[in-house]
């Protein structure tokens, strides 16, 4: 209690403080406020985490009904993952926003928003009444909204931050029918009456109550056909803010969806084979996409939807082990999903904070003008390089212990399942590895064209490695990514009591002998990573000493006998994935220019490609074109007299005094008549 | 351990096997069978060059990428004996490992700011990136067969009864076989002995290396057709004793080199651009031997 009421005066002190200060302390305030607000959450999350479940209730409104708190394990888990990225990216935007100091009132609001953020993200994680969960949801939309557009001077960071208004209250509108359904039928708010109504009902009531969450949910994931916000806002934003959306506000989509397979007795089979589906889908057209993008943020958050379909395959798997009451392949694919997401936020963020110090020193975000970075930014540059690794899911960090637990999900679900399973099983197995070479490609895109090579363009004027105000938290990240990478059992244990909660939906058996199975070959992989990187350091240090010995030649790279290398003839990014783009183009729809070089005197030749969404294209774009060209026949209506708007109001209000009394008249005409 | 000292003992005499037999059949007697070890030491021995473009990356992926190699071998066993490393899964380990090298290796080539290295690289990337789902599949399928996710003991209870079973073992040696030619740049995806810059895939990543560095990365592709040899090898070796399965290993690794060298000797290349397609059909072959296993476990009946 004296923790929720401490949590609420420091929100409102906060908010009403910083409006009053300089700048430089509105940042303070509100770096403050957040380390606060995260370590008073922390202290409840961490006691769920280790078994104490908090439980609280409140009297709420006659509207409401009373407001549940509930933290237990899962909660508990989410809310630190918000905490810690929320902290680093105070820090970080602490840094990041000295750029824009002359801005003093959006600093305000910027401040006074990312606060209210994540305390509505944490409200979220705990509250338990549908329409105070709502309240939270919508307040997380609206500070989000307000975060993303920071830039609002420029056109395209207002549309996409309008167009994730819109979307996101798409998503609560799904949502509010859900709960609504709910609250019908049982006549309670409270997300128990969410397990009461469907455990009553028959399994497919179950399923459709799931779907209608799942979509909502799903907007704000960012599962395929309903991401569409996603890569507009997300470059948009300033780095910290896209750092945190796709760290954690994407994230709280899958808590979502999450507490709801935890609320929803329902078909867990199908429901299993469906997100199974989305999530491999999801998971390919990502990163199809991001390959192909040229700005790096945009590139980024194409692979945040990537990421949630690696997630999704996890929980997907597990939904199918639930349903078929296979606890090892419940275990694994959740652990695999939960440990995912933890880490998906750890090495996103770091890519964004690190996009960010691209943006700062280079003052552009277009692929194909940097290069070169490495040299003049090498903290930035190793920093990028980790996580780009990281997310690949390559050995020895921790986006590899995440993947490794969902394969080990995927082979241990091949163990006598039948034909429909299997080829679920087969998709994952060839979206997987699908994704991993993808991404591979595409990152190798990314960090060589950013850092490697030289400048493609010349910029006004030097690029200069961040400060280390910003490069502070980017280790403090970094440190975590290494750490679940060389000691993922630690985590796999912190994991124990979130994954109970969905093997005991089959068994009330507690923690599972799986999971020490699970953590023993964990461990393993941790082991011989460190192995990996002791051996590649011995064979440098080799290296390193016999070459000491020998003569090195400075020289210029290999021209074919050029020996004037520039820096027009290096290879660029797109050409770096041509031969994907070119295998890939009916997939994929790309908006190409080109200006081929002809005859004997050439002029300007040239090539133009700009990627767009063939999803956003059928299912926004076409039907938005459409419903324009409907409401459009009535443009006649809106002629600008503003004796016809006079008009209309007369008529309005006639209508509406008549068109009753007319009703009320007809309905004892038909009682006189039928009387008669 | 026996696995790992025996594929390291393979790798030395690999390239030059290949090497003679494609001599032999071209009517020419040959360099000797350790030519290429020679010129590994002397590349080992010799002071390097540099480009100025050039920033860390390049000096440190070729370690990286000889070290994942080893790690990678490690993991390999032999019939019944364990490699180094073992555990539920580690195939997926094993072929991670092989990630990181190619990813820095990759990373060294665009480091030079060349204009044909990236070439190289993008085509290394996208052909290994296609050639990865085939692997696993395959991998999934033995799992499903045998019940065990592990090198080790899916090898050593791989068993060759039926009839089916005959033809998933030459299906799976010639997945196996084709990604092993994909992983090592060899014909038909890529011949190592062109020499135009545009039309080289593997070659032409690493024009900028030399010395000690480029040493390491030619022993790296020697070792790596140890590797994959070896697992060949261990489709055929089921539950053997030591004193059979040795010759059996290095039997098949013979035969492998000797077919590679015949290969290279007698096809063409691809071409470069239909490549891509090529690789994705291996996934289909794998699909394929998946079709096998369920026909074996009975689930179409």
């Amino acid at each position: 209690m004296a923790i929720i009421a401490a949590f609420i005066v420091v929100i409102l002190l906060a908010v009403a403080l910083i409006p009053w200060m300089n700048v430089l302390w509105k940042g303070v305030i509100t770096v403050a406020a957040v380390c606060v607000l995260a370590l008073l959450s922390s202290i409840i999350a961490a006691g769920a985490l280790s078994g104490n479940h908090f439980e609280q209730l409140f009297r709420g409104s006659a509207i409401t009904g009373p407001i549940p708190v509930r933290v237990d394990a899962l909660s508990g888990f989410f809310m630190l993952i918000i905490n810690f990225t929320f902290i680093t990216g105070a820090f970080y935007g602490l840094q990041y926003m000295k750029a824009y100091r002359k801005q003093s009132t959006d600093i305000s609001l910027h401040g006074i928003s990312f606060i209210l953020a994540q305390a509505s993200l944490l409200a979220i994680c705990v509250l338990q009444n549908s329409i105070a969960f709502l309240i939270a949801w919508e307040i997380m939309a609206l500070s989000s909204f307000i975060l993303i557009i920071f830039e609002h001077g420029k056109r395209e960071t207002i549309k996409a931050g309008i167009n994730f208004l819109i979307q996101s209250h798409i998503c609560i509108m799904l949502l509010t029918l859900a709960f609504i359904w709910v609250a019908m039928k049982k006549d309670s708010y409270d997300f128990r009456a969410i397990t009461l109504f469907t455990a009553s009902g028959s399994l497919l009531t179950g399923v459709a109550l799931f779907l209608c969450f799942f979509m909502g949910f799903a907007i704000k994931a960012g599962f395929v056909p309903f991401h569409t916000w996603l890569p507009y806002a997300h470059p948009a934003a300033p780095a910290h803010i896209s750092g945190i959306m796709s760290g954690v506000i994407i994230k709280i989509g899958i808590y979502g969806i999450l507490r709801m397979l935890l609320l929803i007795r329902c078909d867990y089979l199908l429901v299993g084979y469906i997100i199974l589906f989305v999530a491999v889908i999801t998971g390919i057209y990502g990163v199809m996409l991001a390959i192909v993008q040229h700005n790096l943020k945009r590139l980024l958050a194409y692979h945040s939807i990537e990421n949630i379909g690696i997630i999704g395959i996890g929980i997907g798997l597990g939904c199918i082990g639930i349903g078929k009451e296979n606890n090892v392949l419940t275990f694994l694919g959740f652990a695999g999903a939960l440990l995912h997401t933890l880490n998906h936020s750890l090495f996103k963020s770091l890519l964004f904070y690190g996009a960010g110090n691209v943006y700062q020193s280079a003052h552009t975000m277009d692929i194909e003008k940097l290069g070169g970075l490495g040299k003049r930014m090498p903290h930035s540059s190793v920093l990028f390089l980790v996580a780009s690794l990281a997310i690949c899911g390559l050995p020895p960090f921790n986006g590899f212990v995440s993947e490794f637990l969902i394969y080990k999900g995927v082979f241990s679900g091949l163990q006598g399942s039948d034909k429909l399973l299997l080829s679920g099983i087969v998709g994952a197995l060839f979206g997987l590895p699908l994704i991993g070479g993808l991404a591979m490609l595409c990152f190798t895109k990314a960090y060589g064209t950013v850092f490697l090579g030289r400048a493609r363009h010349a910029p006004d004027q030097l690029p200069r490695e961040a400060g280390a105000g910003k490069l502070i938290p980017m280790y403090a990240v970094l440190l975590l990514i290494i750490g679940i990478g060389l000691f993922p059992q630690i985590f796999i244990t912190a994991l124990d009591r979130p994954l109970a909660l969905f093997t005991g939906i089959n068994s009330t058996a507690g923690l599972l002998p799986e999971a020490g199975s699970a953590g023993n070959t964990i461990s393993q992989v941790g082991t011989w990573a460190l192995l990996f990187l002791l051996l590649a350091g011995l064979v440098f240090w080799i290296r390193k000493k016999i070459t000491a010995l020998k003569p090195v030649t400075p020289g210029n790279t290999w021209g074919c006998g050029y020996t004037g290398p520039v820096e027009k003839m290096q290879y660029t990014a797109s050409s770096f994935i041509r031969s994907y783009r070119k295998l890939a183009e009916p997939l994929l729809l790309i908006h190409k220019k080109k200006k081929e070089i002809k005859e004997v005197f050439p002029g300007d030749g040239g090539q133009e490609t700009h990627p767009y969404d063939k999803a956003e294209a059928w299912l926004i774009d076409y039907p938005l074109q459409r419903l324009k060209g409907f409401f459009n026949r009535f443009t006649f209506l809106q002629n600008g007299n503003l004796q016809f708007y006079i008009l209309y109001g007369v008529v309005f209000i006639t209508l509406v005094l008549i068109v009753p009394l007319v009703a009320d008249y007809l309905l004892s005409l038909v009682k006189f008549l039928n009387k008669l | 351990m026996i696995s790992f000292i025996l594929i390291i003992l393979t790798s030395l005499f690999f390239s030059g096997i290949i090497i003679r037999t494609k001599s032999r059949t071209s009517g020419r007697k040959g360099p000797g069978l350790f030519q290429p070890v020679k010129d590994i030491i002397r590349l080992f021995k010799k002071g390097a060059v540099y480009s100025k473009t050039t920033s860390f990356i390049f000096q440190a992926a070729p370690s990286i990428y000889y070290a994942s190699i080893l790690m990678a071998i490690m993991v390999i066993p032999l019939g019944e004996y364990r490699g180094i490393i073992s555990f539920e899964g580690d195939f997926v380990f094993f072929a991670y490992l092989l990630g990181v090298g190619k990813f820095f290796m990759i990373l060294a080539a665009l480091d030079t700011g060349s204009s044909f290295e990236g070439m190289g690289a993008s085509r290394e990337a996208l052909f290994s990136m296609f050639a990865e789902p085939a692997f696993f599949i395959l991998m999934g399928s033995f799992a499903l067969l045998t019940g065990h996710t592990s090198f080790q003991e899916i090898f050593a209870s791989l068993h060759f009864g039926s009839y089916i079973s005959y033809i998933l073992g030459v299906l799976a040696t010639l997945v196996l076989a084709m990604i092993a030619m994909v992983e090592n740049s060899r014909m038909p995806f890529d011949d190592p002995k062109t020499h135009l810059e545009l039309t080289m895939v593997h070659e032409v990543m690493i024009l900028d290396n030399s010395g000690f560095d480029l040493g390491l990365i030619l022993h790296a592709t020697n070792l790596k057709f140890g590797m994959y040899g070896a697992l060949i090898a261990n489709l055929f070796m089921g539950s053997f004793p030591l004193y059979l399965t040795i010759p059996i290993f290095l039997g098949i690794q013979l035969l492998f080199a000797v077919s590679i060298g015949l290969l290279e000797s007698f096809t063409a290349r691809f071409r470069m651009n239909h490549n891509a397609q090529y690789i994705l059909a291996l996934s289909s072959v794998s699909l394929l031997i998946f079709l096998g296993v369920l026909l074996m476990l009975g689930q179409f009946s």
